[in-house]
């Protein structure tokens, strides 16, 4: 479209990329180069990215196991208040996670509506552990996954299913064998924003889970933390999460970023 | 042995037919677009549930709402090939063929090798391995036909089978297919809009307009006593029978001789003949490999903005021209012509 570039655009654009490079560049600024390798070294930068890292894989995890069923049914099923289930799933996207959190306490917690006759029946106890952790981040990333796979689903050609009917194959054979295969690529999408989001998560971890080291310290509570105490350490590790969710976003950029 | 009559009622379409195949016979069901041809194949799949009706298939009735009587299409031994194909794009062709025999049971071994030998009939022994997506249009087709016949289903249901190909390759497709239906000896049910593919590949043709059954019989006889306008317009192609002589001519009753492009599939043939690809001319055309003959104007018939010249002659044929090119060629009753048609546009078949 040239010579049709409507010319107020362009600096309103310079100035969207300034926005999102400037906070970058600081951050690299400032960045303590010389000692990095002994900063990201540190027990408390390994506890807590190898916490994030198996606590959103667990989560992710979690999320295409009950999140692919879910979003078949709100893709290919006709329930009666179907839209209600649709935005009340989607309901975390939008949500405070802190509020997530706190309402994750009441369900889970020592008193919670179902923690509660578990810990007295079994001692088990979700949060403030490394589960209570995965607990948060599914919490506030399956919709990512829902979303993304239950447009996936509605996208792909459903006569596959009929011919593999023709076939003779079951409905759970036909689910398994064609259906999710050839929504394998929203899968995959769905997954990594999962995962990022999960990587992310902060307000409905610290609040569900708590802040403790090598348990339930996660990369984003401990940047938060070392901001008061060690700029230095904070650096380093907001430097590996950015270095983590470039290596996200590079596979995702063709498929999704693209457009 | 399927018997099938089927009330379907979608939107605007009232499909309302009665339909008996015997084994061994190929049946296509030929009408325009929305006549209501795929939802009857659909219906017949399971795909689609009856409102009125019932289907047999042998012995068993697997749809009958007046009975409540429903089998799902997963238990009905019916193999489809679908318009384009539909192949799973994830599966190798290999596996493609093994899963339906999978899906009834069979290990993965067997499966294969069960798949393997079906492969090997169709000539894909080379692309067992090879993704949909590389596949020609041709071999696409086959796979799919080796998917549908590969757990030995009483019935074959095909759906457009060759529109998703190329003019190039249809001809060579469609010959084939003739070939490879000939091998299964259950009831075979075509869906078509294309009067040529419906001519060549079935041995009765049954017409559908608007829903409802206008004209059944076999194709010489659909062709040559078209019970409607609508069907005389529909099929009108022209059928001439012959033997081959040598090995692009084919001898008609009268005596003439017209040449293909292909060599012919057996001793007795059938030649078919669109209207439109007649050409006519007042004066011997100029030495070409065209087949060209001479012909009395024995009939015209002005057919909305075509007009439909029947030929008096060696070869009995109907031509189809535009207004302007009768005019040009001032075409009455008894004028004197020539007629001249392409070998590339005559098609052949085994009687």
């Amino acid at each position: 479209m040239r010579g049709r570039t409507p010319w107020v655009v362009v600096p309103l654009a310079a100035v969207g990329v300034a926005y999102v490079a400037l906070p970058f560049a600081a951050l690299l600024q400032r960045a303590p180069w010389t000692s990095l390798l002994d900063e990201v070294r540190r027990p408390v930068v390994t506890d807590a990215l190898q916490l994030s890292v198996t606590t959103a894989l667990a989560a992710t995890a979690f999320s295409l196991v009950i999140g692919i069923p879910l979003a078949w049914v709100l893709a290919r099923t006709s329930i009666p208040g179907r839209s209600s289930v649709r935005a009340l799933v989607t309901l975390p996207m939008v949500l405070p996670p802190v509020v997530g959190g706190a309402a994750l306490l009441f369900a889970f917690g020592r008193r919670g509506l179902l923690g509660g006759p578990v810990y007295d029946t079994t001692g088990l106890l979700l949060p403030f552990s490394a589960w209570g952790v995965v607990a948060a981040n599914t919490f506030v990333a399956m919709p990512f996954l829902v979303l993304t796979v239950e447009s996936g689903l509605r996208a792909a050609d459903t006569r596959y299913e009929d011919a593999a009917a023709t076939l003779g194959a079951s409905r759970w054979t036909i689910f398994r064998r064609v259906t999710v295969p050839n929504a394998a690529p929203s899968i995959i999408t769905g997954a990594l924003l999962c995962w990022a989001r999960a990587l992310g998560e902060f307000g409905a971890t610290v609040t569900f889970a708590g802040n403790l080291q090598g348990r339930t310290q996660t990369m984003p509570l401990a940047v938060f933390l070392a901001l008061e105490s060690d700029r230095d350490a904070a650096i380093a590790l907001s430097l590996v999460l950015i270095a983590v969710s470039l290596a996200v976003l590079v596979p995702l950029r063709d498929r999704w970023l693209a457009g | 042995m399927l018997h099938a009559v089927l009330g379907v009622h979608l939107g605007d379409l009232h499909l309302d037919i009665d339909l008996r195949i015997d084994d061994g016979e190929v049946v296509a069901l030929l009408g325009p677009n929305g006549a209501g041809k795929t939802t009857a194949l659909r219906a017949i799949a399971g795909l689609h549930p009856l409102d009125h009706g019932r289907i047999t298939l042998d012995d068993t009735v697997v749809d009958d709402p007046g009975t409540g009587t429903f089998v799902p299409t997963a238990e009905r031994s019916m193999g489809m090939v679908f318009q384009d194909h539909l192949l799973f794009p994830r599966q190798s062709a290999l596996d493609n063929v093994a899963f339906g025999l999978r899906a009834r049971g069979a290990s993965k071994a067997a499966a294969r090798h069960a798949a393997r030998a079906w492969l090997d009939r169709f000539d894909l022994t080379d692309h067992a391995g090879a993704l949909p997506r590389t596949l020609s249009g041709g071999q696409s087709q086959r796979v799919a036909l080796a998917r549908a016949l590969a757990t030995e289903p009483r019935l074959l249901l095909l759906d457009e089978p060759l529109a998703a190909l190329d003019a190039s390759t249809r001809l060579r497709v469609r010959t084939e297919l003739r070939r490879h239906l000939a091998t299964f000896a259950g009831a075979r049910l075509l869906v078509t809009h294309d009067p040529l593919d419906a001519i060549v590949l079935a041995d009765r043709l049954v017409i559908l307009e608007a829903g409802r059954v206008t004209q059944t019989g076999t194709p010489a006889l659909v062709t040559s006593r078209p019970a409607s306008r609508y069907v005389a317009e529909l099929v009108g192609i022209n059928l001439l029978g012959g033997v081959a002589d040598g090995e692009r001519g084919v001898l008609l009753e009268s005596g003439t001789v017209l040449t293909v492009a292909d060599p012919l599939p057996g001793q007795e043939v059938s030649v078919a003949i669109r209207p439109r690809a007649i050409a006519l001319h007042r004066h011997q055309p100029d030495g070409s490999p065209r087949n060209a003959w001479r012909a009395t104007v024995a009939d015209l018939e002005a057919d909305r903005d075509r007009v439909r010249v029947t030929l008096a002659g060696p070869v009995p044929v109907t031509a189809e021209l535009t207004p302007a090119a009768v005019a040009e060629l001032d075409l009455a009753h008894g004028t004197p012509v020539w007629a001249s048609v392409k070998a590339v546009d005559l098609t052949t078949y085994e009687r």
